[in-house]
């Protein structure tokens, strides 16, 4: 089995401890078994436990364990470590405040994200079976339902870290235009009224990091480029 | 003391596609300025004032300005949007872009009609 030493460099910052961040250089051994960076910082996790991190499901899907990696965010269980040489620096998502270590205060991303009402909003009695759409009403939700709110968009945002409590970031964009063009949804015109506003949908400048950076290739201001279009042909 | 955040101003759609619109204006009008002025050797000051002086010409320079004015005022006040925090300065830094900008307006018709 053939085995290789990876060095990183580490945000490191306890609260009760740091006067302030530090970056800790630790090196760990990987060996064949290991493919993704998930895997080595479990490894690192092991030679220093009081190393913070935030994982789950390991594979792309619960979007917990989203970093700041060599300076641009992604997941660690998607990010390959061959795809990785040299030393590699690991940060918390920019912008949002730090708990401890690689772990983030999340809850204006979320405060953001529950701003747009993320449900199906549907006054008509529930039917005998499901609310029906044809393929090519449900092909409109592709792109947009497999957002897993990881926040690596919202977190490269400058928009976003500029004004975090008034402008919804691509994240929670991505997520409202999800509801705008589900054909099962009533609301839209109300979702389009909640949106319309210099600050919540028009800080977006089309600079294109949310793109850059989605670990699930999605494409945040394709989305938010909808939200507008939508708004022109109700105003127009 | 605790300040709730109040967004909802409803607003920004017209400011976002006018920007747009006098965006692909302002190009229209440079290309066929440019296409207009090439060949015109040697550009003189009598070539240039024939030129600024025909009706149709003065009619799209002053809607180019217009278009520039209104182009400047969203892009500059998204910036002071951006970055200014407190209401005050962001106030005031809208109050004195919107007079500079309807200075230069002034300025650059005077300059047109004097021609």
């Amino acid at each position: 089995m053939t085995t290789r030493t990876i060095q990183f460099k580490i945000y490191r910052y306890d609260p009760d401890k740091d006067a302030k961040p530090y970056m800790q250089d630790i090196s760990v051994e990987v060996d064949s078994a290991d493919r993704k960076l998930l895997d080595a910082m479990v490894k690192l996790k092991a030679k220093d436990d009081s190393l913070s991190f935030r994982r789950s499901c390991r594979e792309g899907v619960c979007g917990s364990d989203a970093l700041n990696i060599n300076g641009k965010n992604g997941l660690a269980c998607l990010t390959d470590l061959k795809s990785l040489s040299g030393t590699v620096v690991l940060r918390p998502l920019p912008g949002l405040p730090i708990i401890r270590d690689l772990i983030v205060d999340m809850t204006q991303f979320f405060k953001q994200y529950h701003s747009i009402k993320p449900y199906l909003i549907n006054n008509d009695p529930p039917p005998e079976t499901e609310r029906l759409q044809t393929p090519e009403e449900r092909d409109e939700l592709n792109g947009l339902y497999e957002c897993i709110l990881c926040a690596c968009c919202s977190t490269a945002c400058p928009s976003f870290w500029w004004n975090p409590d008034k402008y919804v970031g691509p994240a929670g964009l991505l997520q409202a235009y999800r509801f705008i063009a589900d054909t099962r949804d009533q609301a839209t015109s109300e979702r389009l009224d909640n949106l319309e506003d210099p600050y919540r949908l028009f800080r977006c400048h089309s600079i294109m990091n949310c793109v850059d950076t989605c670990p699930k290739g999605l494409n945040p201001m394709r989305a938010i480029g909808k939200i507008k279009d939508a708004m022109v042909r109700r105003a127009v | 003391m605790v300040k709730d955040i109040i967004v909802g101003a409803h607003y920004g759609l017209k400011d976002w596609l006018g920007q747009r619109i006098t965006a692909a204006f302002m190009v229209i009008y440079t290309v066929i300025v440019l296409a207009l002025l090439i060949g015109q050797e040697p550009l003189t000051y009598e070539v240039w004032y024939a030129f600024m002086a025909d009706g149709f010409m003065r009619f799209f320079t002053f809607l180019f300005i217009l278009s520039l004015m209104f182009h400047a005022w969203v892009g500059v006040r998204d910036i002071w949007m951006d970055y200014a925090k407190p209401t005050s300065v962001r106030l005031a830094l809208h109050v004195i872009t919107l007079l500079a900008l309807l200075g230069y307006t002034g300025w650059a018709v005077s300059i047109l009609w004097r021609l």
